[in-house]
């Protein structure tokens, strides 16, 4: 994907997201999901601003549906923050920069 | 004064866009404001649209929006993905403020920031959001796979939802207050002959159960007040939309709904160099080719005001300026 996202699967999750030292924000997408593309450029930018507090990773629903079940994605773009494993902070939905800096700021 | 321009567009989809062609073809150079994560409009949620003319074979909305993005910036259009978040227009030089604090300004405005879905209003709609509730069959209809599932509503896009669902759902029940639809014959028969799709007439969604997730829905009969449960396990909600005009309420005329007034079949609003155009100001055709009807119409009424002031200029009567543009 961009520059300053990696991709993962549902095999590179636990390794890429779980186990991660720092937080990770997980966009859950699709190719046939407009808000996602709407949403992708903004999380691209805000992962270059801040990649030393918080990683992005994208994770392709139709590719990785395991993944999107465990953690009961029904609606996407989906953005879960991990931190030492667990979901500390759920966005449902694509939002404008301003909305997401504000909810994510306990973590950038 | 090099800093002013000549037109600023705010909002994409196919009324701004196609504004955006027209201006940038025309030499006006528009600044497109397309919004921060609206860019491409109400299409950019939807899969075939099988109606725009020039499509035999139908075109994906997204598809359609990246063609008109193109086609805007090939003749020069500057298109921003960023919000507008304050104006001012009622003088001669408009000022727009984006989402960073940046202040633009130009000689004319074309608004073309379309519309919003409407919510249900209800409390456990909002906390189930992405729990199954959703605005976006598109998105979000994979995720129900053989699943029994709802959809309120009673228009085109309640039966364009209901019947993408049924590729993925085991069952779709249309939730509708009333006996009959709004939509379109085609959309309307196209619902009634899918075996998968049911309906629930005179029917309203009263609260949306579960905890972390849908488990059902407490509906009322319309006729008699019963209450019932629905059990389904995701909700789509269509139940029409609001113009996006707020940030222009105390500076533009608008109607009881809030959608703005224009001098029809002109797209002048009652700020002289202010235009209208797509769902903003339409509640009646709502389609994607008239929203680019009319954005044509901006663009062009837009320069032909910009060509009253130069005239204006070259007279030095600023006073005839507000007379052409009125009587234009």
């Amino acid at each position: 994907m961009g520059a300053n996202s990696k991709t993962v699967t549902d095999d590179s999750f636990a390794t890429d997201v779980l186990q991660a030292d720092k937080p990770v924000l997980v966009d859950f997408w699709a190719e046939w999901c407009g808000p996602c593309r709407q949403v992708s450029p903004i999380l691209e930018e805000i992962a270059g601003e801040h990649a030393d507090k918080i990683s992005v990773v994208k994770l392709n629903v139709d590719e990785n549906p395991r993944t999107a079940a465990d953690y009961g994605v029904t609606s996407i773009p989906t953005m879960n923050v991990y931190q030492n494993g667990e979901v500390v902070k759920t966005i449902v939905g694509a939002k404008p920069k301003a909305m997401l800096l504000k909810d994510l700021e306990a973590f950038i | 004064m090099d800093d002013v321009r000549n037109v600023i567009i705010i909002g994409s989809g196919p009324a701004g866009y196609t504004a955006a062609i027209y201006a940038a073809r025309a030499d006006l150079a528009p600044l497109v404001f397309e919004g921060s994560v609206t860019a491409g409009g109400a299409l950019m949620n939807t899969t075939d649209v099988e109606n725009f003319p020039g499509f035999p074979d139908g075109v994906m909305g997204p598809d359609l929006m990246d063609h008109l993005r193109k086609q805007a910036e090939r003749f020069g259009a500057e298109l921003v993905t960023d919000d507008v978040t304050a104006v001012d227009l009622t003088g001669e030089i408009k000022m727009v403020t984006d989402g960073s604090g940046g202040e633009h300004r130009a000689r004319a405005v074309i608004v073309a920031t379309g519309s919003g879905y409407r919510e249900l209003g209800l409390p456990n709609e909002k906390r189930l959001s992405g729990h199954g509730v959703s605005w976006c069959a598109t998105c979000d209809g994979f995720f129900f796979r053989d699943q029994d599932i709802a959809v309120v509503g009673g228009g085109d896009t309640a039966m364009e939802e209901a019947t993408f669902l049924t590729r993925f759902a085991r069952t779709v029940t249309v939730i509708h207050r009333r006996d009959s639809l709004r939509a379109s014959k085609i959309m309307q028969e196209r619902a009634f002959a899918n075996p998968k799709i049911h309906f629930q007439w005179n029917t309203e969604v009263v609260d949306v159960l579960g905890e972390s997730k849908i488990t059902g829905l407490r509906v009322r009969d319309t006729r008699t007040g019963a209450e019932s449960e629905l059990g389904v396990t995701g909700l789509f909600v269509a139940i029409g939309h609001d113009p996006r005009s707020e940030l222009f309420a105390g500076e533009l005329r608008r109607d009881d709904e809030g959608y703005l007034l224009v001098d029809a079949p002109s797209t002048r609003t009652n700020l002289a160099g202010v235009f209208a155009c797509g769902d903003v100001v339409d509640h009646i055709y709502r389609q994607a080719v008239t929203a680019a009807g009319t954005g044509c119409a901006a663009a062009l009424d837009a320069e032909r005001y910009l060509t009253s002031l130069e005239d204006a200029d070259l007279t030095g009567d600023p006073a005839q300026v507000a007379q052409a543009v009125v009587s234009a």
